[in-house]
């Protein structure tokens, strides 16, 4: 095979990490969703965890991403 | 690259020189430097300009100032606490910072300055740097309680130290790569679907029709973008004032 070809296939194999940020946002917004519409009174102060969740799960995404970006222009 | 209606996405991110003198080695105001300094210029003129006459009915823009100031204070205030209120300015700055070089990104042929990987990892240096510095000042070698989590009982701490330097090493690189990251694939996301509208619209009169949904697909995602850009200065203001609690209160 050529360099090239297993270059882009592993950039697309990279992609693939992004489903499990995907789940893990998914469930953080969900749950809090959950919570929130049964206690209304307190989601708001709860906004700033829900934030640091959201920002601490999706950086695991993005570093897959981030290793796709590096097969397709860095190697 | 041949092809006239293929869109290169990563060209938008490449450095020029918007002037130059001396030649090689000289000096050069590279357009990642000019959008940096007019972020900061833009920043500091509405603050100042908007805060010069200090009412007690404050004007519309003191009120925008006023808001900004008082989501920064609350956010650092419920994040470290009130000591962590000394280093206020520092995150105050931090945060007006990125929002502003982000939501400049986000004008078409504008540079966004937070998608090179080195701004955004030096920023996070800087606070990772003031962390340590401050953690060891204050606390002295007490400092380093902060990765041997109180009530663990000890013949697990061989294994939850490491993991505690570890989470704290990965810190600088996972602040810089959040935001880096999320800025260039949504400017990336942005440039793909317009290639979209493009190559659609090079096809005759049905590609028009089908040239729209790519085009309401690329007003969705710049709507996202900028939310995505407000978002991340947050989370990146949000996180450093955490990182700076635990200087301040390594044991817990």
């Amino acid at each position: 095979m050529e360099a090239e070809a297993a270059k882009f296939i592993g950039a697309g194999i990279a992609c693939i990490g992004l489903a499990g940020a995907a789940i893990g946002v998914g469930s953080i917004f969900g749950n809090f969703l959950m919570g929130a519409l049964r206690n209304p009174s307190a989601s708001q102060s709860q906004f700033g965890n829900l934030i640091f969740g959201f920002a601490v799960t999706e950086a695991l995404g993005i570093f897959s991403f981030l290793i796709a970006l590096l097969l397709l222009f860095a190697v | 690259m041949a092809d006239p209606t293929r869109v290169d996405p990563i060209h938008q991110f490449g450095i020029t020189n918007v002037f130059s003198f001396g030649g090689e080695g000289g000096f050069a105001l590279t357009n990642s430097a000019l959008f940096m300094v007019v972020s900061v210029v833009v920043i500091l003129g509405y603050l100042l300009l908007s805060t010069a006459g200090r009412r007690v009915v404050p004007t519309r823009a003191q009120v925008v100032s006023e808001m900004l100031y008082e989501f920064v204070a609350n956010m650092v205030q419920g994040a470290a606490g009130k000591e962590g209120m000394k280093f206020f300015p520092f995150l105050f700055a931090l945060f007006m910072f990125v929002l502003a070089a982000n939501m400049f990104g986000m004008f078409p042929y504008f540079f966004a300055v937070t998608s090179h990987i080195i701004v955004t990892f030096a920023l996070a240096m800087l606070v990772i740097s003031i962390v340590i510095i401050y953690g060891f000042l204050r606390n002295g070698p007490k400092f380093l309680k902060l990765f041997v989590p109180a009530g663990v009982p000890g013949y697990v701490l061989p294994i939850v130290v490491p993991i505690e330097i570890v989470s704290f090493l990965s810190r600088p690189v996972s602040l810089s790569v959040r935001l880096f990251a999320n800025i260039l694939a949504g400017h990336i996301t942005v440039k793909v679907f317009a290639g979209f509208i493009v190559s659609l619209g090079a096809l005759g009169w049905l590609g028009f029709l089908g040239a729209s949904l790519p085009l309401f697909m690329t007003i969705a995602i710049t709507a996202l973008e900028l939310m995505i850009a407000a978002l991340q200065a947050y989370v990146f203001a949000v996180l450093s004032a955490m990182y700076i609690n635990d200087a301040i209160h390594p044991s817990h």
